[in-house]
């Protein structure tokens, strides 16, 4: 159903692109219509999907790298109160820095390979996911902690089996967040300086006036943002089924 | 494997020098004693600290008060007790076996998982070991928070209000399985139910004012659970009745 929901919902874009572009009578070089963007789309099938697999891969790299210094970060966080003091307003001034103005930054020091990309996304997304897990391991069920307590449980213990797992339906939360805003780190970092990647091939197509090919990797880039997000969230909701999410139009008899 | 608890003979006691909260006494000179292999029953006003003082055997309120507990054969309190709230505080991802063994995994130890299912066919809950406490009744819930209390097979038990949150019939029906499940052991249950306190109480104790202190207990002598239809109980229920409204009405709160 979702299936036949999200191609309706495709294809009624399709139809109102088309009939823009009849209607305005653009010139393909501003704004190309379907049946162009399709054409590019399978002649440079091939060059799309080597760029579309290089933004994934930065993607994917920097979502598992924020994600492991996230979760370090925010136990961390919890449990020093000398490194929530002094950490936790360093966090919040750097979010206060776009990441856009680091981009260049980063790409001098990094290079223009993978490396300042990942970076870049690293960046995006550890801020949500250190802070939705931090939150997540400070609304710990007190009365969990008492019943541990009788049952002489350890810190380490607790941690591990009481405030880690109930934290993980908001480390989810803030996960989701971070991928959906992972690939802006990913191509603005390809953006400001690199060889591969859609980004790039995106600027290099708009230099060459190839505005079909442009849409095409804008097409590419959505797909792979939307697949990515819809196969997280499914992964999550199976993973926290344990807190299931209550519905808002409950049906009242 | 029969639930044989080890040996009961030491009775616990609580001295609390003070204990202030939010610069209010609740507690001054206050002693306490839990006799061994008896159910003690507080009732009291809420607000009163029953469940504070409850918090205080379990060491949990170590903070504000100058609190002192010991066993009258000098054991270590900590490794006898185990608690059972008000909130069933089944942890929301552990299946009922799992819920039920969490002691083992909290300390380290090898998780005795025959032993879980045997607690669990205790409580007539066998079928529904790999259900998550979300798909189970309330009551059901808190027949598998008694599970995990007999699981972790200590000498005293401190319950808070433990069935409160059930209707009359289940509670019943719970008050009934824990009496007899846990008949050696020594239990303190912190109530708002006179009835309750009468039915499964050897003491039934009132709290009243500020700082705290205890009426004279109330000894009942007759097998337990009691059923609710003694005419004797009744009057002892109308009594206690008496003290609890005769307390509100001239205690701190209305």
């Amino acid at each position: 159903m979702i299936l036949i929901r999200a191609l309706i919902i495709f294809l009624s874009i399709l139809l109102v692109w088309h009939l823009i572009t009849v209607v305005t009578e653009a010139p393909p070089y501003i704004l190309p219509n379907p049946k162009l963007v399709i054409k590019a789309f399978i002649s440079n099938s091939d060059l799309l999907f080597f760029h579309g697999l290089i933004t994934l891969t930065e993607i994917l790299l920097g979502l598992t790298i924020g994600l492991v210094f996230g979760i370090i970060s925010a136990i961390f966080l919890a449990y020093y109160q000398t490194a929530r003091q002094w950490l936790m307003p360093i966090l919040v001034v750097s979010q206060a820095i776009p990441v856009f103005a680091l981009a260049p930054v980063l790409v001098l020091w990094l290079g223009y390979g993978m490396a300042s990309k990942v970076a870049m996304a690293t960046l995006i997304i550890y801020f949500p996911v250190t802070a939705a897990f931090f939150d997540g391991l400070r609304r710990t069920n007190i009365g969990f902690l008492d019943l541990a307590l009788t049952m002489n449980a350890s810190q380490w213990s607790i941690l591990r089996h009481i405030r880690i797992p109930s934290a993980i339906p908001a480390l989810a939360s803030g996960f989701r967040v971070a991928t959906a805003v992972a690939p802006i780190g990913a191509i603005v970092g390809e953006w400001v300086g690199s060889s591969e990647g859609l980004g790039y091939l995106m600027l290099h197509a708009n230099g060459r006036m190839q505005i079909d090919v442009m849409f095409a990797a804008l097409f590419t880039l959505s797909f792979i943002a939307i697949a990515l997000y819809y196969a997280v969230d499914a992964f999550l909701t199976r993973a926290v089924s344990w807190s299931p999410e209550t519905h808002f139009n409950i049906k009242k008899d | 494997m029969k639930n044989l608890l080890n040996d009961q003979n030491f009775s616990v006691e609580i001295k609390i020098k003070e204990f202030s909260y939010n610069q209010e006494v609740l507690f001054k000179n206050f002693n306490f004693i839990l006799k061994s292999g008896e159910w003690s029953c507080l009732l009291g006003g809420s607000g009163v600290g029953k469940t504070t003082l409850l918090r205080c055997f379990a060491g949990l309120q170590t903070e504000y008060g100058n609190i002192e507990v010991s066993c009258s054969d000098g054991g270590q309190l900590g490794t006898r007790i185990s608690y059972m709230a008000q909130n069933d505080l089944l942890f929301p991802w552990l299946t009922a076996l799992e819920n039920i063994t969490i002691g083992n995994k909290l300390r380290g130890q090898k998780i005795d998982e025959e032993k879980g299912l045997y607690y669990l066919n205790l409580v007539g809950l066998l079928k529904n070991k790999y259900d998550l406490p979300d798909k189970l009744s309330g009551g059901m819930r808190q027949r598998i928070a008694l599970a995990r209390t007999l699981m972790e097979n200590r000498q005293i038990v401190l319950m808070d209000e433990p069935f409160s949150n059930l209707d009359t019939i289940t509670k019943l029906k719970m008050q009934d399985l824990a009496s007899e499940l846990l008949k050696t052991s020594t239990v303190l249950i912190v109530t708002h139910d006179p009835m309750e306190a009468i039915r499964l109480g050897n003491r039934v104790y009132v709290l009243y004012e500020r700082p705290g202190r205890l009426k004279q207990p109330i000894k009942i002598d007759k097998n337990k659970p009691r059923q609710i239809t003694d005419t004797n109980l009744l009057e002892l229920h109308a009594q206690l009745l008496n003290q609890l409204s005769f307390e509100q009405n001239n205690g701190l709160e209305t």
